[in-house]
């Protein structure tokens, strides 16, 4: 039986990049370690789900449900976050690279100091390990923004929901450069946003948003 | 190492350090709730004396930061419930449930765990005896069958979380179960002995290699601290 079988995709920069925002060392472990182990597994889990369903084993099926949950959630929150970071530097940095979503921003919540504090205030709540993500809502016609928060790897694939810019508040993620204070963490991250992937995200489909993820394959 | 935690060397029930002392109840607005506030304890041994198994670092910055920031946090909510009590708030009181379970928990949890470790010249490593080791005997085999599925169970956790021998109050029996994020080990089960499988408990030391940490943490469990738990 074939399965599909997922790759890790290359960063869109180095990863010394993002300092002195993020360190190089973390990066590499992050995306070569923690990433690369979510697709291991998933792709195992995978194997063993369609050898399950070919031989009618229902039971085993139903027993994968969590482990490819867990790390095909980890590999698509992980592919979107590379995403949606880009060197300080970089004019993919500054929130100009996403008017349309800046007008959206400012009109739910204010100003952008506002939705920062906001955002900032759901990444510190979270309880153990999880995700904070700025996700646009679609609802027929409608649409609007929403922070949301996600326990361990769970992703953001709920119906009319699109990812529009997430942040990893795993300890792996920041640990070793901001030991305890990730609250300097979560303040030093809008310094590498990128704001132009969060305004293609924003204006275009679910389908687009995920697309990196056919491109892992 | 951080000289000032040398002052208790012998083991001692840190919770019952950290139990309401006063039974002062204030009523007046403006003045607290709270009858005792939870305290850090002061850990059995030097912030280094786990090395090469824990690094001094780790230790350091698990005891003096993270720990405290539970105590802090339970006791500011903790004094917040205690006034959503007197004003009976029900919604108030609700809402603040998960908080004293979360930064509870990290308390109580932390609190068993520096109980569970010692320096191997202190004892730490060394195999269980009595009815603790027979337990194990029984349930499990022997007692490197036992870590091998006790390191499996905290290799499963999902994120942040704990595994604990615990004891079924109704049974008797001892198994091992796992715990999300803070969740601490109360009702049914007896916490008998813990192991923190959050990052920030290895990442310093053993980065994504969270499985040579599972391995290396069994040369300083302190058994004799487990066994006295066990009813
Ligand atoms: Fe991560
Ligand atoms: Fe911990």
């Amino acid at each position: 039986m074939t399965s599909p079988s997922y790759s890790l995709p290359p960063l869109p920069y180095a990863y010394d990049a993002l300092e002195p925002h993020i360190s190089a060392q973390i990066m590499e472990l992050h995306h070569s370690k923690h990433h690369q182990t979510y697709i291991t597994n998933l792709n195992a889990a995978l194997k063993t789900q369609s050898e399950a369903v070919h031989t009618a084993d229902i039971t085993t099926q139903v027993s994968l449900q969590q482990a490819i949950r867990f790390n095909a959630g980890g590999h698509i929150n992980h592919s979107l976050f590379w995403q949606n970071l880009a060197p300080a530097s970089s004019a993919d940095a500054k929130t100009s690279a996403a008017p349309k979503l800046s007008s959206q921003i400012k009109s739910t919540w204010g100003n952008e100091e506002k939705f920062q504090k906001a955002f900032k205030a759901a990444l510190l709540g979270i309880q153990g390990s999880g995700w904070g993500w700025l996700v646009k809502v679609e609802t027929g016609n409608e649409q609007r923004l929403a922070i949301v928060t996600t326990k361990d790897q769970d992703p953001v694939v709920g119906k009319g929901e699109v990812p529009i810019f997430g942040v990893d508040m795993w300890e792996h993620a920041y640990y070793l450069q901001y030991l305890n204070g990730k609250a300097a963490y979560v303040e030093n991250i809008w310094n590498v946003t990128n704001w132009k992937t969060a305004e293609e995200r924003f204006v275009g489909t679910r389908a687009d948003a995920f697309r990196i993820l056919r491109a892992s394959m | 190492m951080n000289s000032t935690l040398l002052r208790t060397t012998a083991l001692r029930s840190a919770l019952r350090a950290s139990a309401p002392k006063a039974a002062t109840r204030a009523g007046l607005a403006g003045t607290t709730f709270v009858r005792g506030k939870a305290t850090l304890p002061d850990l059995p041994y030097d912030y280094g004396a786990l090395e090469p198994a824990i690094s001094g670092q780790i230790m350091e910055l698990h005891h003096s930061k993270h720990h405290n920031t539970y105590v802090t946090s339970l006791n500011n909510f903790s004094e917040q419930l205690a006034e959503a009590k007197h004003k009976e708030d029900i919604q108030a009181q609700i809402a603040l449930q998960p908080l004293i379970n979360f930064h509870g928990g990290g308390h109580v949890n932390h609190t068993l765990f520096w109980e569970n470790l010692a320096p191997t010249k202190n004892g730490g490593g060394e195999p269980p005896t009595g009815k603790l080791a027979q337990a194990i005997n029984d349930g499990y085999g022997s007692l490197d069958a036992f870590k091998e599925k006790f390191n499996a169970a905290l290799a499963g956790v999902q994120g942040s979380g704990w595994a604990w021998l615990v004891q079924d109050t109704q049974t008797g029996n001892v198994l091992i179960k796992t715990y999300a994020n803070q969740d601490p080990v109360v009702g049914q089960f007896r916490p008998i002995l813990g192991i923190d499988a959050w990052e920030h408990a290895y990442y310093l030391q053993y980065q994504n290699r969270k499985a040579e940490y599972f391995k290396a943490i069994w040369d300083v469990i302190n058994w004799k601290a487990a066994e006295k738990r066990l009813k």
